[in-house]
């Protein structure tokens, strides 16, 4: 039925049939019903992908460093685990990289599994996968968090089909229950409603978090009354992701990785200001500028003063923009939709709108009724 | 060569409300559209035709009325367009979402496949990766530049392609940095909105496509054919429950005069900013 004028009908994949993981034979389709609880039960432990960021340096000279959401992973696996009784592993991927993964044994983690190879001194999905794959296969984890970042974005749903599980992006709120299961809650359809998820009869559940959600794990040394972790230098090992490393080199080669500028983030200010369309020019955002600068903080805005094009992409706070937790923010002539507060995670709120009615006013911790066009310059004055 | 486009259709607006007693969406009346993202993936299949020739297939799942979105890129310029729908496809997560499309395109003979970046009611991004994966094939993420089809040889590549290989080089957006990769066809791609502008649809296309069919596939013309692999029931994630966001409580309203309202965020503002 899907041959057409062209005689589009080939079939060019070859059918791969049923998928042989960790000894256990899975149906082409995800079906995990079919998984029994002794299979369920040989899972156990919380890993966390250390997401590593290499230095865009040529060489392997082995700079970088993690993504930031990688402490906040780990502080919320320890957390569960602790709950649950199990432990903590991270998994480190790249090039010259095992010194960054000693440094996070002085997290609350038992153990860093390191495979410092030169094929991951760049992402490539296929190479990243296969040893990913190896950890998985070997470690056999409960549940596995991953960042929300364009890397995790792009692995997680390639572990998540090789192992035929589940995987909830974005969540906001992760919790366990005492039978292991892994509660996520993430914001759905644009953010006006939140869905609690649960995978219950798959193994490894699978999550991603997005940066700036979770709190900061803590750096100790050592942690008191416990075994310090400990760094496990690994090499591939397991058959199905050596196979899969060999493919995966032969279909993707990298050029050349360039740095893009950084943008300063605005995930990192401590004070935003941020502005809606209640800015009625371009030229206006001076003002508002100025009160950010004042406070030490930043502009940021809501999406319609982006789509305008005036505050860039980086700077958009909200569902599809950034997430953000500062220890102020400002909003001022934003209605507060629900894409917008979802970008907000923590802080004082402020907000000014003309709008008594305006929704903001129900998220703000301190609502001020009055038009941003009096009261800020009049802020400006006596600040 | 043959290049199928992954194409959604989503709500159009964030009107989706949640009826605040019994807890349920409140989709009724909710005008669709396509995913924005894919009208980016369809237009750079439609200019990579224009480059170096072949087919463009659209390839979409949802209810019958999604079928508009085929129609939209029929008028566009797409070849051709298969809509998966079936009743045992509703309810479907991410991972039998990919399941289903990976089905549907072990039928068809393809060089490349384009997805959008991330739809903009699931908005997961992790729909195109997974069909790569049921697939077996590479994919790339957040392409924001595609630079040449088959380009020239890899010189300085971290690792050696296979002579000849038919290829694509691209551009990938990781955020802090650009990487700009060969990868060997067949393979997926997800597209950011920097690659390109979309056309808008042609008003001759759209009287010449008027008739155009749309070939409809179901659960039995996939090569897997067993009900329980598709939709809910081939489902790994379960919806336990959805209930309305949690707002802070309202602390303080401030009402009054411009200096006066202004004087007072002054000194709120001293005691939060800085400590
Ligand atoms: C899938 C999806 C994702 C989205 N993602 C995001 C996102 O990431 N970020 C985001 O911001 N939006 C996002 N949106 C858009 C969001 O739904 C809203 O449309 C948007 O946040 C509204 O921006 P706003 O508050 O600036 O504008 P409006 O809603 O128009 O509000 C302007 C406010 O300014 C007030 N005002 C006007 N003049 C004055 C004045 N002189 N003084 C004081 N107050 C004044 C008005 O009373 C009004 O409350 C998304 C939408 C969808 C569907
Ligand atoms: N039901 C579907 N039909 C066709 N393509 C889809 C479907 N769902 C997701 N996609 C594709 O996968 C991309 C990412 O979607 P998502 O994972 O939902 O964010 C979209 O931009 C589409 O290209």
């Amino acid at each position: 039925m899907t041959r057409d004028e062209s005689g589009t009908k080939i079939t060019r994949v070859p059918e791969s049939g049923a998928n042989k993981i960790a000894g256990h034979v899975r149906e082409p389709g995800a079906r995990p019903e079919g998984n029994s609880a002794e299979m369920m039960s040989e899972w156990s432990g919380i890993m966390v992908f250390a997401e590593f960021h290499h230095a865009a340096s040529p060489t392997d000279s082995g700079g970088g460093e993690f993504d930031p959401v990688t402490f906040e992973l780990i502080g919320k696996a320890r957390e569960m685990a602790d709950k649950s009784d199990q432990e903590v592993v991270c998994v480190v991927l790249g090039s010259g990289v095992t010194g960054a993964a000693a440094d996070l044994l002085h997290y609350p983690v038992d153990r860093v599994l390191v495979y410092d190879r030169h094929e991951l001194r760049h992402y490539v999905a296929g190479v990243y996968a296969a040893f990913f794959q190896d950890a998985v296969l070997t470690e056999k984890p409960s549940i596995i968090l991953m960042g929300a970042t364009p890397v995790g974005r792009s692995l997680a749903p390639r572990i998540a089909v090789r192992f035929r599980t589940g995987l909830t992006a974005d969540c906001t709120v992760l919790d366990i229950r005492p039978n292991g299961d892994l509660v996520q809650t993430r914001p759905a359809f644009g953010g006006n409603i939140m869905a609690t998820i649960l995978t219950k009869n798959a193994r490894p559940q699978m999550a991603t978090v997005r940066y700036k959600v979770m709190p900061w794990a803590e750096r100790l040394d050592g942690r008191p009354g416990k075994k310090p972790g400990v760094l496990v230098e690994r090499e591939m090992s397991q058959p199905d992701a050596v196979k899969s490393l060999a493919r995966n080199l032969k279909s993707v080669a990298v050029r050349s990785e360039v740095l893009v500028p950084k943008a300063d983030s605005i995930s990192e200010a401590k004070v935003i200001v941020a502005v809606g369309r209640g800015v009625k020019s371009n030229s206006d955002l001076e003002m508002f500028e100025a009160l950010a600068e004042r406070l030490g903080g930043m502009l940021g805005g809501s999406r319609p003063l982006v789509e305008k094009g005036w505050i860039p992409v980086s700077r958009q706070i909200g569902q599809s923009g950034r997430t953000v937790r500062p220890d102020v923010y400002i909003a001022l002539g934003i209605s507060g939709a629900i894409q917008h507060v979802a970008g907000i995670s923590g802080g004082t709120i402020i907000a000014v709108n003309s709008d008594k009615v305006a929704p903001i006013f129900e998220f703000a911790n301190y609502g001020v009724v009055g038009d941003i066009y009096s009261v800020v310059p009049a802020l400006l004055k006596v600040l | 060569m043959n290049i199928v486009v992954l194409m959604k259709q989503v709500p159009g607006t964030s009107s989706v409300g949640v009826d605040p007693t019994r807890g349920t969406l409140r989709r009724e009346g909710v005008p669709a559209q396509t995913n924005p993202y894919d009208l980016h993936a369809l237009e750079a299949a439609l200019a990579l035709k224009e480059q170096v020739g072949g087919t463009v297939t659209v390839v979409s799942m949802g209810p019958p009325q999604a079928e508009a979105v085929i129609r939209e890129a029929y008028w566009m310029g797409a070849d051709h367009g298969i809509l998966l729908t079936d009743r045992v496809f509703a309810g479907a997560d991410t991972l039998a979402t990919a399941f289903t499309l990976s089905q549907a395109l072990k039928t068809l003979e393809f060089d490349l496949i384009i997805a959008g970046m991330q739809s903009t009611d699931g908005d997961t991004a992790q729909v195109g990766p997974g069909v790569a994966e049921f697939l077996d094939i590479p994919h790339v993420s957040y392409v924001r530049e595609i630079k040449g089809v088959a380009g020239p040889e890899v010189g300085a590549g971290t690792y050696p392609l296979p002579e000849g290989a038919a290829r694509l080089t691209v551009t990938a957006d990781l955020g802090d940095t650009l990487l700009i990769q060969d990868v060997c066809l067949p393979a997926l791609i997800t597209v950011t909105k920097d690659l390109n502008q979309p056309r808008l649809p042609s008003f001759k296309l759209r009287k010449a496509v008027a008739d155009k069919p749309v070939s409809v596939m179901r659960a039995e013309d996939l090569p897997a054919s067993p009900k329980p692999y598709y939709g809910l029931a081939g489902s790994a994630t379960r919806v336990e429950k959805i209930f309305p966001p949690e707002r802070t409580v309202v602390r303080e309203i401030w009402e009054g005069e411009p200096d006066e309202l202004a004087s007072r965020l002054a000194v709120l503002l001293r005691e939060v900013v800085g400590k």
